[in-house]
């Protein structure tokens, strides 16, 4: 038994290393549909189409980090939309009152509104003990209805917006779009720091054992705190970065995206019950979500196919990691049988 | 222990958070009434009643769902894919009743397909009821696409809008007060209702106390699935419409109004009463604020925070009166030491 085992982990190391990684699978299916679809139809990597896939992929991809952080903590955010459609809405303001202010003041203004915003989840789920669910459900309607009671109906449109804060929705670097630039930077700093610091280990060790992380002398409630900031701080530059890609933001911004964003994070390998997952992997998963939905739109089915297509890739992402999972315990029964 | 410290301790256990509830729905009542002139008026609360009808009907079985710590993001979609089917059966010219019972079918074939997914494979039902949300409402969107069905006919969409005879009770609330009777019962009056407060509390110890917890929470799923469908249907009536985004959100007021109602998230605790009367809560201010003009925005920000309030001010109360408690107990330890040094 044993003997079978390690000769097929021989024979096929490195497929196996790659199937069983996450981040090595999500890799290979995207490949796979890529190949699959530029088979069916050529267009599919042309260098247009590319562009807008990165583009695409980036808001989602960049909310990802957030809420990889927060999900590592067997915590969610619901709220994130509701900051993305206040900050959007508040860069676009800012360019409206003060045409002459600069486009870095803007993204930074942003950034601290939704760093604020994201306090307030903080400090009610840390120091006021709601449980995530609730806190950012209950924060989601109320941000969301500030939105609508300050935007009014009013809009801002692409004519309010300098071109050079539009140039990061739009022009590339080595052909890369500057906001994928922005989100890559990002990807690996949250990479690095989820790895190899100790806040980072921190939040790892909060989601695997709550009782344990305390007992081990981890302040719980701070690295919470820190979490539910980082995440709002997060969505602020996903609002500025909104009105740099899409140019008219109304109060609908950002409305729903916390579905795909929770979604793309549990594809991409971030256990919701914590402890588990990477960054790449979450940032992979919103790939895949989006390159799958443009293999949709390329191969010409009714886009009132996506939504359940979606709904679907989660539910067979969490069956596969459970049955993983199983297989996993089985395995170490077998091996430590003898003992 | 002091006679008037044990009194006052009794009468803080005895002001449970339904005569809270019970309380402020009695003073929004009251400032309704004094605000405004039609408030008090048989028509406005035929609305008012009328009005939450379908997140009413969601939030029993949902309920049940947190008392014993799961959770179903999933009914608003249900809700969508019944009132869209409706409408699609409808036009191929279905007798209706037969399509009324082919929508709580597959209400209830949803509703299995979540409990089959998080009993037999035990997978989180957040994560499971976040991915068939988009499921349902995808399937919704695939059956009816961005097309709107409103022929129905008149003698159902009259029940969808008409009222009790001589009164001001709309029907369709009426087939809420019988659903919430039946769970009242079914929760507080018998040994299945009381073992799922068993398995919110201690999962293990209701397995070894014989609780068939995969069943339980199978029929749980399956009721939500049911009475969302039903809801859909009522909905549908209501407005005469089928249409694929029929309710998109109304899972989020759902479980405001079952927090609100003092179900916890950690499970084992909530009642049908309190369920109820936040329901009634939320649609009074709700209605009241509407009566005064008050934009919708604002009614938004009225639920996210009652629903975060409804959880603070426990909180706040517990710790405060732990302290208050360890307070106590370090002043009688040094009266007690002062004691024993003067002897």
């Amino acid at each position: 038994m044993t003997k079978e085992l390690k000769s097929t982990a021989d024979g096929h190391g490195w497929m196996n290393a790659l199937v069983r990684s996450r981040e090595g699978s999500l890799v290979l299916l995207i490949a796979v549909l890529t190949v699959l679809t530029t088979a069916l139809n050529p267009r599919f990597i042309s260098p247009q189409s590319l562009k807008d896939l990165m583009l695409n992929v980036s808001i989602i991809a960049l909310l990802v980090l957030g809420q990889t952080v927060i999900i590592l903590m067997r915590q969610i955010d619901l709220s994130i939309s509701s900051i993305v459609g206040i900050t959007a809405f508040l860069s676009g303001t800012l360019f409206i009152n003060r045409p002459e202010i600069p486009s870095v003041a803007v993204v930074l203004i942003a950034v601290l509104a939704g760093l604020l915003l994201g306090a307030v989840n903080a400090a009610l789920i840390a120091w006021g003990k709601i449980p995530a669910l609730i806190t950012t459900l209950g924060t989601l309607y109320i941000f969301r209805g500030a939105n609508y009671a300050w935007v009014h109906g009013r809009q801002v449109n692409a004519v309010n917006v300098p071109g050079s804060f539009l140039a990061i929705g739009t022009s590339t670097f080595a052909g890369i779009p500057l906001l994928t630039w922005i989100v890559l930077v990002l990807l690996v700093v949250f990479s690095i720091g989820l790895r190899q610091y100790r806040v980072g280990r921190e939040f790892y060790a909060i989601g695997s054992n709550p009782t344990a992380a305390v007992l081990a002398g981890i302040n719980v409630s701070r690295r919470l705190a820190t979490g539910f900031i980082i995440s709002g701080a997060i969505a602020g530059l996903a609002g500025a970065l909104w009105l740099a890609r899409f140019g008219t933001v109304d109060a609908t911004a950002g409305e729903g995206i916390e579905l795909t964003v929770i979604t793309s994070t549990v594809v991409g390998g971030v256990a919701i019950t914590g402890g588990v997952g990477t960054v790449v992997g979450s940032v992979l998963g919103a790939l895949l979500l989006s390159v799958f939905s443009s293999t949709l739109v390329f191969l010409r089915v009714p886009s009132f196919w996506q939504q359940s297509f979606q709904g679907a890739m989660l539910l067979l992402a969490i069956a596969g990691d459970a049955y993983l999972a199983y297989r996993h315990a089985l395995r170490l029964r077998v091996k430590w049988s003898h003992v | 222990m002091s006679q008037h410290q044990t009194s006052t301790r009794r009468l803080a256990r005895r002001v449970s958070w339904e005569t809270i509830l019970a309380l402020l729905l009695l003073f929004a009542v009251v400032g309704g009434t004094f605000l405004n002139k039609d408030f008090l008026t048989a028509e406005n609360w035929s609305n008012l009643l009328a009005n939450f009808v379908e997140i009413a009907l969601m939030a029993l079985p949902l309920s049940l769902i947190v008392i014993t710590n799961e959770i179903d993001l999933s009914v608003a979609s249900m809700l969508g894919l019944s009132s869209s089917l409706l409408g699609l059966l409808w036009e191929y010219k279905l007798a209706m009743p037969l399509a009324i019972a082919i929508c709580l079918a597959v209400g209830a074939l949803c509703g299995a397909l979540n409990g089959f997914l998080i009993v037999r494979f035990r997978l989180p039902s957040l994560a499971v009821t976040i991915g068939t949300l988009a499921l349902f409402r995808g399937f919704a969107y695939i059956i009816l696409g961005d097309k709107a069905i409103a022929d129905f006919p008149p003698e159902y969409t009259g029940f969808g809008i008409g009222v009790i005879p001589q009164t001001f009770i709309p029907m369709p609330f009426v087939l809420f007060i019988v659903l919430a009777l039946i769970f009242w019962v079914g929760l507080h009056h018998t040994t299945v209702g009381r073992s799922l407060y068993a398995v919110g509390g201690n999962q293990t110890a209701a397995r070894f106390s014989g609780v068939n917890i995969s069943r339980l929470k199978m029929l749980l799923f399956i009721a939500s699935g049911v009475i969302s469908a039903l809801a859909g249907i009522v909905f549908t009536f209501r407005f005469s419409s089928s249409r694929a985004d029929n309710g998109t959100g109304f899972e989020l007021s759902a479980i405001a109004a079952v927090f609100l109602g003092g179900v916890t998230v950690q499970g084992g605790k909530g009642t049908v009463t309190g369920v109820v009367l936040s329901l009634l809560l939320i649609g009074v201010i709700n209605n009241v604020l509407t009566l005064a003009d008050v934009a919708s925005e604002i009614l938004r920000i009225v639920t996210g925070s009652l629903l975060i309030i409804s959880i603070l001010l426990p909180n706040l109360i517990a710790s405060t009166r732990e302290r208050w408690r360890l307070m106590q107990r370090q002043r009688e330890i040094a009266k007690l030491g002062a004691a024993s040094v003067t002897k």
